[in-house]
């Protein structure tokens, strides 16, 4: 028997010496975007860019992808923005599907939820899959792609501001060399020595309560579900937390007093008894032992001159909520088609504002969210744990009380109060108004809707419901009709039913995916006007 | 909806003779932990977040008032 060896998705990469390292006179090399950090962000930006037709210079200071699963849960919305960058399908083949979570008290459970409980839409609410193993895909796909220069042990430090450029100091094995940017995004993590170079504070919650994450590798029979308890008989008067990764690999995740010595608890042989009576034996191998205080801070403002700041450099949470690296490609996903306008002229540099209004407000509701689950799960006075108790014990009985419960509420894209919105003018019932997320829904022939957006890359595209009459975009817009003559057929109904359209309506996308506009009965002038405004040219 | 301060009972001794019978025999904690369960069920009932707001905002209110006065009365 051969097991999966999930140690080889950790893969080692070389440094190579780059022509811009020895350029003579001192002049650097200039390039218009160089991204710092090639985590699932970095990586996912530098491919989104590429696939605009940008030239991206992606510096990372290992020579490795990460040790330990890290982030495990993929929402939606990541592998819908994967699906356009080319690596949904290998995500989610080997990643492992669910939509269920179910909540426990003591031995009993308390409720269980459904993440997505509709059909129609081409992928789940959250796939689970080891960090490693993202990186691995996005690092492959990197290499279908010239415009990315991927560059390992290459780490900025120092940066310098200049009028319409950053200059970066970059350290290798064989020296040190210089290079100018247009933009330089940093999605080096947490810990990010560029905001630090910037000199910026990057204030917040601590919480002092200690959680140990146990990835450990063992067969077992339990569902492909999220498990939370509270007070479970097996680790008393704390929470732990249960959920499959690939090659049977489970997250545990279990909670500690403030004041346990994180040496004493991260030995395996202390951590393995803890673990074998969570799950009645111990026949398991650890893959990865962590123990964690968490943080909940944003950056004041993500856009330092020259710098933009994207993913956990830029905002931090805990992780209960899944809303860590998702939110990180929700800001990947926002910012690239805003820096490819900039870099080619067809928006002014201040539509790179919207992204610090769209995602600084998205990181204000992660943290919002983050910081409600963690204060329920680790409550900060008697009160607060009194308060806790009678909210488990209703939701024994009470419909109320089981959806008061907080074990984590799972990332769904924020929508945006944005300037880049034109308001809507008619009377909806429903479907996503401007500034929300596009909806999924089935279409003949397609697949999907989310499929006919991402074909062909992603721009600012039209999504007509077809009257009969031809009614084209203006220049510059995809069109995308559902119905009539050439459009997509809509036989469940479905497009129409989340888009509450009738015949004649349409929605002006962003290319992100958010809607911009939406019409009953569109005319030329307000398409164009809602897509000026959404190009930030007005 | 605004918060109601209006007499709502048409025979408000029992709504306290109630409230106060619930906790007879209660310890301390015990009686910190009923009211908890209660305050949620009622704030569930009312289920009107402004209205749950103008409540707290009263309550909270009247134990600042209460402060003061101690603090004068020093």
């Amino acid at each position: 028997m051969a097991p999966a060896n999930t140690h080889q998705a950790k893969t080692q990469f070389g440094y190579r010496r780059h022509p811009d390292q020895d350029r003579p006179g001192p002049s650097p090399a200039e390039h218009p975007v160089v991204i710092v950090g090639a985590g699932p962000v970095g990586l996912s930006l530098a491919i989104d860019l590429a696939q605009r037709g940008q030239r991206v210079v992606l510096l990372d200071d290992a020579d490795r992808i990460g040790e330990g699963s890290r982030a495990i849960c993929f929402s939606k919305r990541s592998l819908e923005y994967w699906d356009r960058l080319g690596v949904g399908d290998r995500m989610v083949d080997k990643g492992v599907v669910w939509s269920v979570g179910r909540i426990f008290h003591g031995e009993q459970q308390l409720y269980q939820f459904n993440l997505l409980p509709e059909d129609g839409h081409k992928r789940p609410a959250f796939i689970n899959l080891q960090q490693y193993y993202a990186e691995a895909y996005l690092v492959d796909r990197i290499g279908d792609l010239p415009g990315i220069d991927l560059r390992w042990r290459n780490k900025v430090t120092a940066l310098e501001q200049r009028n319409d450029s950053a200059l970066l100091t970059i350290e290798t094995p064989e020296g040190a060399y210089r290079l100018q940017a247009q933009y330089v995004v940093a999605c080096d993590g947490a810990r990010s020595s560029l905001r630090q170079m910037v000199g910026a504070e990057f204030a917040g919650q601590v919480f002092e309560d200690q959680f140990l994450i146990a990835d450990v590798k063992m067969t077992a029979e339990f569902p492909t579900e999220r498990w939370f308890w509270f007070d479970p008989p097996f680790h008393a008067g704390r929470s732990a937390l249960l959920h499959r990764q690939p090659d049977d690999v489970w997250r545990i995740d279990l909670q500690l007093n403030r004041y346990a010595d994180p040496v004493v608890e991260k030995k395996p042989e202390n951590v393995r008894p803890r673990i074998a009576r969570m799950l009645g034996h111990d026949k398991f191998e650890f893959e990865w032992i962590s123990l964690y205080k968490f943080q909940c801070r944003r950056m004041d403002r993500f856009i330092h001159g020259r710098v933009i700041f994207a993913g956990d450099s830029a905002h931090q949470v805990s992780p209960f909520g899944a809303r860590g690296a998702n939110s990180g490609l929700e800001d990947a996903e926002n910012l690239s088609w805003k820096i490819d306008r900039v870099l080619r002229g067809t928006s002014p540099a201040s539509l790179l504002e919207s992204y610090h209004v769209e995602r600084s407000m998205a990181a204000d509701e992660n943290i919002r969210e983050s910081t409600r689950s963690t204060d329920f799960m680790a409550p900060n006075s008697h009160q607060e744990a009194r308060l806790r108790k009678a909210v488990l014990s209703l939701a024994k009985e009470t419909e109320f009380g089981k959806r008061m419960v907080n074990g984590g509420r799972l990332s769904v894209p924020c929508s945006y109060d944005t300037p880049l919105s034109s308001r809507d003018t008619d009377a909806w019932r429903g479907g996503p108004s401007p500034g929300c997320s596009m909806l999924d829904a089935p279409v003949a022939g397609q697949g999907y809707l989310t499929d006919a957006f991402s074909k062909g890359g992603t721009d600012f595209t039209l999504l007509s419901f077809s009257n009969g009459a031809v009614f084209e975009a203006p220049d510059g817009v995809r069109d995308i009709r559902i119905g009539g003559e050439g459009g997509l057929a809509d036989p469940s109904g479905l497009v129409a039913k989340r888009y509450d359209a009738e015949p004649g309506a349409a929605y002006l996308l962003r290319p992100d995916g958010y809607v911009a506009a939406r019409f009953r009965h569109p005319t030329r002038e307000a398409i164009a006007s809602a897509l000026s405004r959404a190009a930030g040219l007005n | 909806m605004a918060l109601s301060t209006s007499s709502n009972f048409a025979r408000p001794d029992d709504a306290f003779r109630a409230i106060v019978e619930a906790h007879r025999g209660l310890t301390e904690e015990q009686s910190a932990d009923f009211d908890a369960a209660l305050v949620l069920i009622l704030a569930n009932h009312i289920g009107d977040i402004g209205v749950l707001r103008e409540a707290i905002g009263l309550a909270k209110r009247r134990m600042i008032d209460g402060q003061q006065q101690q603090q004068q009365q020093q």
